[in-house]
């Protein structure tokens, strides 16, 4: 499968570990993301909030520089890029008058056809039964809260995506590769989003309420496929904890960890090493399984900042 | 003629939330579902049911002044709840704009609006988002507005944090081609197109 491939800001900074577990995944699931080249910026929010016409110039950009190169679709991982692309798309392919002019003002010309993917969607078209056959390592002891919050499935008549109030892609996706999902709450409730440097208390505030009812229907573990959910929930969970006086040392993983630590790559292939709250899912596994099929000698270790990888049999180096 | 028109012909908030979030105020019903759904109601004094009430009524003032849009934190479940497909979190980011132009905010409200102004102007320049140079041009606009040391200095200790785990660029990405992106926003802004 050959797609084009919009990063956007988050997995070219704060994020790339991200960006790094998503391309581990796919490169041994036949996946060849093709980066736009080029690209800009989506306006995320403020564009949305401040500048209507830039909320859609800036994501049409985008959508041309994919649709002039040939591709008929795009994975965007980023629930906010996609879903700004997604909305000047679906603006654009109503309007014959929007789409001149907008080209006219990104000096390319846009149709709005290039399907956007989110990372889900991308899974569910590799196929359940393709992920299954592919995971060395089955994720038994893990027991996951997938967490969609806000965008994933929201606004419904942009995104088109999944039940938005009872989402469960990531719960089968979860499934495929052996793990438990647990169900709860808070799964599209909002992490605080973009809050996280004008009103931190915020984020504090619905991150612990997210942490607190995921731990208490049982989650070992939260999955997110977001960015911005992944820097509130694992990066401020250390500020959540002191706050609110509690422990949760909870791990948040990004989904294309998980599929990736069932494929049989080390943490730190997928730069789970790199998160705020250490990882407990993989080495909790690996002692559930007799040694020999380990086909490592350990994994606690794995789990430590600096650590060699080891090679797990699976096609290596796949960064 | 509706209360809603009404008061509107006498009012140019009520158009200009309209227009800003393309959106009908007349159509909300005051069911109740948004406020009900808001991860953010119970720490407001109007949440979204009843700012879009004080706007049926006219009383734009108050509604202006009030702190509600405030703590919105733009997750779009009430615009997607609502049975009358007012979308209800833009209208949320119509108010914060025309509060914010009037300058009725004070300095903590403002940071919300600042941070986006300055992510524009980040991208605008970069063609990329520029997370250092970000942080530290919205610590300036806030530290001006607002003289808070320690909303300045917070967060300081995130900075090593980051760079331990890589997740840190002293020298952000740029766009090749930032004369494009200085053109579409030019364009953007001066209302010409669209």
């Amino acid at each position: 499968m050959n797609l084009a491939y919009y990063p956007g800001c988050a997995l070219h900074g704060s994020s790339n570990d991200y960006e790094q577990s998503l391309r581990a995944c796919l490169g041994t699931l036949d996946v060849q993301l093709k980066e736009i080249d080029d690209w800009i910026c989506c306006g995320a929010t403020a564009a949305h909030s401040l500048n209507q016409k830039l909320a859609v110039a800036l994501p049409a950009r985008n959508l041309a520089l994919a649709e002039n190169k040939g591709f008929r679709e795009m994975l965007a991982p980023c629930p906010m890029c996609s879903m700004q692309l997604l909305k000047a798309r679906k603006e654009l392919a109503e309007s014959e008058a929007l789409r001149r002019s907008v080209s006219e003002i990104v000096e390319l010309e846009v149709r709005g056809e290039t399907k956007v993917l989110n990372l889900i969607q991308l899974f569910e078209s590799i196929g359940v039964d393709k992920l299954k056959a592919a995971v060395k390592v089955p994720l038994s002891a893990m027991n996951a809260a997938c967490y969609y919050g806000c965008l994933l499935t929201r606004p419904p008549e942009v995104v088109e995506f999944d039940d938005f109030e009872q989402p469960r892609s990531m719960e089968k996706i979860l499934e495929a590769v052996g793990g438990k999902t647990v169900d709860w709450n808070y799964r599209t409730e909002c992490c605080g989003a973009g809050m996280t440097m004008a009103n931190e208390q915020t984020v504090l505030d619905l991150s612990h309420k997210i942490l607190t009812n995921a731990k208490q229907h049982g989650a070992n573990c939260l999955v997110v496929a977001c960015p911005m959910c992944h820097v509130n929930l694992d990066m401020k969970q250390p500020n959540i904890e002191q706050h609110y006086g509690v422990k949760h040392a909870m791990p948040i993983y990004y989904l294309s960890d998980v599929v990736g630590l069932a494929l049989g790559f080390e943490p730190e292939a997928l730069g789970v090493n790199r998160h705020f709250v250490p990882g407990v899912v993989r080495s909790a596994d690996l002692q559930s399984l007799p040694r020999a099929e380990r086909g490592v000698s350990t994994s606690a270790a794995g789990l430590k900042a600096g650590a060699t990888p080891k090679d797990t049999g699976v096609k290596a180096g796949a960064k | 003629m509706s209360v809603t028109t009404a008061v509107s012909a006498r009012s140019d908030v009520i158009p200009q939330v309209e227009s800003l979030a393309h959106t009908r105020i007349r159509d909300c019903y005051q069911c109740g579902k948004c406020t009900a759904g808001c991860p953010m109601a119970a720490g407001m004094d109007s949440g979204p049911t009843r700012l879009i009430r004080l706007l049926q009524l006219g009383q734009t003032g108050k509604a202006l002044g009030a702190q509600g849009m405030w703590q919105c934190v733009s997750c779009q479940t009430c615009s997607t709840r609502c049975p009358k497909s007012v979308d209800c979190a833009g209208i949320m980011d119509a108010l914060r704009q025309l509060s914010f132009e009037r300058g009725v905010t004070t300095p903590e409200q403002q940071r919300t609006v600042l941070f986006q102004k300055a992510f524009l102007a980040n991208i605008r320049r970069n063609g990329r988002l520029n997370e250092l140079e970000l942080i530290g041009e919205f610590k300036l606009t806030t530290f001006v507005s607002g003289r808070s040391v320690s909303f300045l200095l917070k967060d300081a200790t995130l900075a090593p944090e980051l760079m331990k785990r890589k997740k840190f660029h002293l020298v952000g990405e740029k766009a090749r081609d930032r004369a494009v992106v200085a053109r579409i926003f030019a364009r953007c802004m001066d209302g010409s197109h669209l």
